[in-house]
């Protein structure tokens, strides 16, 4: 951690004037994300957020596709690391309410409304919520419950703070009467006389990110969502699931909490409906997959659930497989139709009539409907945009251009998120660290000027002779573990276990006030070690092990049994062994934390050169943003030239000009003083690790060999158009593929203006036995051309045959441009595909129309094919640095939700077309975002590497080199006293040497032998 | 994922494979496992370049011992696996469960007359 007076830092902020503090606006996942990136890369964040606490709808959710982890439990560790974070003062509820200055220096006026609670004060504990008399319905549960005027939003809460809702409150109301919470409160924290506060803070730019709101669906006047309790929105159905939400995790319907039988879907419900809003808000096919996969899941009886749609836009990475389980191994559903209206029945089961593919009526009946109510932006949203002086675009988003897709009109102000546009989890991701990269480019001089200093208290000494006293935290995580295990049998056992000092059990165990609690009792009971008893080490170990910290503990003296994803999770049917196995895991867990020593850890050196592989749009971005982080970055590119695929693209759907944008950025990065590029390089060597890599790469037509020494790798090796084997592609020379089309439409536009008609086949080479994802880029592709070949004749006849359009977004604005403007679209299924006929040079085209049913043939001057991204041939560098890639090729981020560009191995990065195909907005953020992460690992400086390493016993040693021809890093060295000798600083802590060592004398510490020994000896 | 496979496994983590000794993986029998399996990065992917491949020298080595002192090598097996192929370990588990039902206790727990329950013990 940096010094808190960095002296020279402080100086060039004064040459600059401008501000190392930073606003996000918007507490959700995105400026979650955003807050921590900027946090761990040297800003200090003002994280604002209007409700009183931060979590937004993530937290809402029960599970996330397309992993289906559970959503609370990947969002708890960031809502807990931003509370706790040192450099992020979380203002919530608070309001900006004007912003004046510059792009590096604003300020910005929050208010901040009475919370009625003295926060310093409040502990958590929940009596003035038992006490209060007001119920009210909970927001949080969509209505589906009730809280009190008293409240803390939801468990896991951060900060776990209690609110008073003034609307509600009997005291507000009646003038005075009630006083219950202020009466019972036991540390004095309720103060109904607190007064709003107005602040003024300065910030060097600001980050937007306050979401999205749900469509009300109560104006479809034919849906009758307002007075019939079992027609809900997709959010309180998310609620149902939840285990913490109105019904305990049990799927029951609201208005007689019975078991539901049959559940239907409503695609669309305020989207791609010119009544509400035009566009497609992008993630609803996939979350009523989702709800439908894990409604069946919940059920213990056979339910029927079926989705109702238009299209089915499983567009992202790896979502069409997910579509493909739910209807072939989950037995969901699908059905193509948009339904008009819901008519009640007795007993409140539902009715909807409609018409079938092959147009014949049908009339089924659902014990409830979900409606998949879209995105859309909030009077408050509009209002924030207005303060701000951001343009926002003709459906009142946040306006931003393909080629700076995380910049707001005015300079300084940045959007990411579903404000920018409705997305996904991952991309709101992706676009947070965009959005942080980018305010690191533009503010990088004034790093670590405004952040504070951690003071960890002075770990408590633990003498060899010290009894070992554990602690053990037991998790019901909601009723994920609960629900299996049964915990308080566990937990009743867990206290007979030697050198047990102390048993708990929680519904959360990761949650902020646990880890306060926690601390606490570690204090109280003097404990010197401590088990966790939840879910896997992947995603939790570190957050304990830093309340460890916090707590004067060394963070090594920490142990997880993992009960969840190793037993409740995979033993469902199997309750009491699933209980047993709890036990032994426990029991394995305490006998290893017994044997536990402190361990210190010692600095890590960082290369601070960045090395960015791939020179294409991606590439390009991301070694562009390192060098204005004031980075030195090496780019390297196989080709002779630089720019990729994006050299075939001649403009975006927008109408930008794709070749002037490329030109100017490669100008700029050659130009750039901090980058260097290198052509023709070809990578044949790497080694090392985060911090400290050496690349080997051949240079040039000569082959020149070169090492580099660089710090971070970001993965840019793009994707390349597939080559189709159909459709006669190759044999005539008019059946050509998307780019092709559009270098032909650049180089020779007068003779396609002259064509008649010209059909687009969607979907080759995707959606297929060889490649079974969506392309994601082709639809747009296809409605581009064919809105340019309308442009350049009206006249011509464009058809576009198709499976599902998938114009996500804003894009379906130009899906329906293109129908207003004639081109006719005809969908086929995959048994049927259209046929491409060549008759002594005269192409037609033969398709069975789905609405007329029958086979049409058509005489065409072109065939275009929308020939799908296939990825490009990474095998031999992936295995070089060893990271994965999916049956596709394409390479595999460290989470498929909350760290989609990095890999699980530390220090290197990802974006671009090598992660999945994307757009080149898609690709410029994601860019962006690895650059950002990258950056952030770069410039703090003072990170330590792991206590986790080998070491030798001299004394015993007899230098009979074992273990330095085991090493795969050739650490060990015979040191002139002739006895291997181990850098602590190099060793990867892997244990290969300590299993060889035929002396027994080298061991990896925190898995000694007798570590290791001790929980295969309790076990039987 | 959340695929169901028998309860009948308890998981040892380790850095990587090349951490197996072949005393705990001995000790593991001798405590009373029926059964034991090594799992680890598919070969020529190790983590940290080539664990695996003396883990699985390791295990041969087991093997012989255990067929010499009449426990059976077959009771140890070894995997390699990657962390996207969910589906085949809880395959795995479910396959290894029943040959050691098959197999019955290890001769081991049934002179010690040690623990009722059939156990595998796994190792990643």
């Amino acid at each position: 951690m940096p010094q808190e007076k960095d002296v020279t830092a402080q100086e060039s902020a004064q040459r600059s004037g401008n501000v190392g503090a930073v606003m996000v606006v918007g507490g959700g996942v995105a400026g979650i994300q955003a807050a921590l990136d900027m946090a761990n890369s040297g800003f200090y964040v003002y994280l604002v957020e209007n409700k009183p606490a931060i979590g937004g709808v993530m937290a809402q959710l029960d599970k996330t596709f397309p992993t289906n982890d559970c959503s609370m439990c990947i969002l708890s560790p960031k809502l807990v690391e931003c509370g706790r974070h040192l450099n992020i003062e979380i203002l919530a509820p608070a309001t900006v309410q004007g912003i004046n200055g510059v792009p590096g220096h604003f300020t910005v006026k929050i208010t901040q409304p009475a919370r009625y609670i003295d926060l310093a004060k409040c502990i958590g504990c929940g009596v003035c919520a038992e006490k209060c008399p007001k119920k009210v319905p909970d927001e949080f549960n969509q209505g589906l419950g009730t809280r009190k005027s008293a409240y803390v939003m939801y468990p896991q809460a951060v900060p776990l703070k209690y609110a008073i809702d003034k609307a509600s409150c009997i005291y507000f109301k009646k003038g005075g009467k009630c006083k219950a919470c202020e009466k019972f409160c036991p540390t004095g924290a309720v103060d109904l006389e607190q007064k709003d506060q107005v602040r003024d803070l300065e910030v060097g730019a600001v980050i937007l990110t306050p979401g999205f709101r749900t469509f009300d669906p109560s104006q479809y006047p034919t849906y009758h969502y307002a007075h019939f309790p079992n027609v809900v929105t997709s959010l309180e159905f998310e609620r149902i699931l939840s285990a913490s939400g109105p019904f305990g995790g049990h799927l029951v319907r609201p208005s007689d909490h019975a078991e539901p039988k049959k559940i239907a879907w409503l695609q669309c419900v305020g989207s791609r409906d010119v009544k509400y809003h035009t566009y497609c808000s992008s993630v609803c096919c996939m979350y009523a997959i989702k709800e439908a996969v894990i409604s069946k899941e919940h059920a213990s009886y056979p339910l029927d659930t079926a989705i109702f749609f238009m299209d089915m836009r499983t567009f992202g990475k790896d979502f069409e497989l997910y579509y493909n389980r739910a209807k072939d191994e989950h037995g969901v559903r699908f059905v193509r139709s948009r339904i008009h209206s819901i008519d009640p029945l007795a007993d409140g089961d539902l009715q909807v009539r409609y018409a079938d593919e092959s147009g014949e009526e049908k009339i089924e009946t659902f014990n409830l409907i979900v409606l998949s109510v879209g995105m859309e932006v909030s009077q408050a949203s509009r209002e924030l945009s207005s303060t701000l002086g951001v343009d926002a675009n003709s459906h009142d988003f946040v306006a931003t251009s393909p080629f700076a897709p995380v910049s707001a009109s005015r300079p300084g102000i940045y959007v990411s998120g579903a404000m920018q546009g409705p997305k996904d989890i991952p991309e709101s991701v992706m676009q947070a660290s965009a959005a942080a990269g980018a305010v690191s480019a533009s503010l990088g001089d004034v790093r670590w000027t405004e952040t504070r200093l951690k003071k960890t208290p002075e770990p408590k000494a633990i003498r060899p002779e010290d009894a070992p006293r554990i602690g053990v935290f037991v998790c019901n995580c909601g009723i994920n573990i609960g629900g299996i295990v049964n915990v308080p049998d566990l937990a009743e056992y867990v206290k007979t276990l030697p050198n047990v000092a102390y048993v708990e059990e929680n519904l959360f165990t990761c949650s902020q006030d646990t880890q306060v609690q926690m601390t606490k009792i570690i204090e109280e009971h003097n404990l010197n070690r401590v088990v966790v008893a939840a879910c896997t080490p992947i995603t939790h170990e570190s957050l304990f092990r830093e309340t460890l910290t916090d707590a004067g503990l060394n963070k090594y003296l920490f142990e997880m049994a993992n009960i969840r994803n190793q037993d409740s999770w995979v033993h469902m049917k199997e309750q009491d062994k699933a209980t047993d196995k709890a036990k032994d895991l426990v029991r394995m867990a305490v006998a290893r934390a017994s044997l536990l020593k402190p361990l210190m850890e010692k600095p890590l050196s960082i290369n601070q050169r960045a090395l960015v592989i791939g020179g294409g749009i991606a590439g390009l971005n991301a070694a562009l943003n390192l060098g204005d982080q004031g980075f030195e970055t090496i780019l390297l590119e196989k080709e002779p030239q630089l720019g990729g695929n994006a050299r075939r693209v001649h403009k975006t759907i927008e109408g930008l000009d794709v070749q002037a944008y490329l030109d100017g950025l490669i100008e700029q990065v050659k130009a750039h003083n901090k980058i260097q590029v290198l052509t023709s390089a070809l990578v044949v060597g790497f080694i090392g690790y985060k911090g400290n890599f050496t690349t080997e790469v051949l240079v040039g037509p000569g082959m020149y060999e070169r090492k580099i020494d660089h710090g971070i790798t970001v993965v840019a090796t793009g994707a390349h158009e597939y080559h189709p084997k159909e459709f006669l592609y190759g044999e005539h020379e008019r059946v050509m593929t998307q780019l092709e089309l559009g270098d032909f439409l650049h180089r020779e536009k007068d003779s396609a203006a002259k064509w008649d008609r010209v059909v687009m086949v969607q979907c080759v080479g995707s959606r297929n036995d060889e490649s079974p994802n969506c392309s994601r880029l082709c639809c747009q592709g296809a409605v581009k051309y064919a809105l340019q070949l309308k442009g350049l004749n009206p006249d011509m006849d464009v058809v576009i045959l198709y499976r599902d359009m998938r114009t996500y977004g804003f894009l379906e604005d130009y899906y329906r441009e293109a129908r207003e403007k004639g081109v006719l679209f005809s969908r086929f299924e995959p048994d049927r595909l259209p046929q491409v006929n060549n008759d002594n040079g005269q192409l037609s085209v033969t398709f069975v129309d789905h609405v007329l049913g029958r086979p049409i043939n058509m005489a065409v001057d072109a065939v275009v094919l929308s020939a799908g991204a296939r990825a490009a041939d990474t095998e031999e560098l992936a295995s070089l640095l060893k990271i994965p890639r999916n049956a596709g090729g394409f390479f595999i981020e460290a989470h498929a939700k909350l760290r989609p560009v990095d890999f699980a191995s530390e220090g290197i990065f990802l974006c671009g077309m090598a992660h999945s195909p994307k757009l080149i907005n898609e690709s410029i953020a994601q860019a962006m975002a690895a650059a950002s992460r990258a950056g952030a690992f770069l410039a703090d400086v003072n990170q330590t590497i792991s206590g986790i390493t080998a070491h030798v016993e001299p004394d015993r040693c007899a230098a009979c080199l074992v273990c330095v021809r085991t090493c795969p890093y050739g650490i060990p060295q015979i040191s002139r006293d002739n006895v291997s000798e181990i850098n602590e600083a190099l060793c990867q802590g892997c244990g290969t040497c300590a299993s060889e060592c035929p002396a027994k004398i080298i061991q990896v510490a925190h898995f000694e032998d007798d570590q290791i020994s001790a929980k295969i000896k309790t076990l039987y | 994922m959340r695929l169901q496979y028998p309860p009948s496994v308890r998981i040892i983590e380790v850095p990587c494979t090349g951490k197996v000794d072949i005393m705990h993986l001995l000790m593991a029998f001798e405590y009373g496992a029926d059964g034991v399996i090594v799992m680890g990065c598919l070969e020529g992917d190790c983590h940290y370049g080539a664990g695996n491949l003396y883990a699985k020298k390791r295990g041969n080595r087991v093997k012989e011992i255990l067929d010499k002192v009449g426990v059976g090598g077959e009771r140890l097996a070894m995997y390699n696996l990657t962390s996207g192929m969910g589906g085949r370990f809880a395959e795995i588990i479910r396959e290894i469960t029943e040959k050691v039902m098959e197999l019955g206790p290890s001769p081991i727990r049934v002179a010690t007359g040690k623990a009722v329950r059939p156990i595998a013990e796994v190792t990643t």
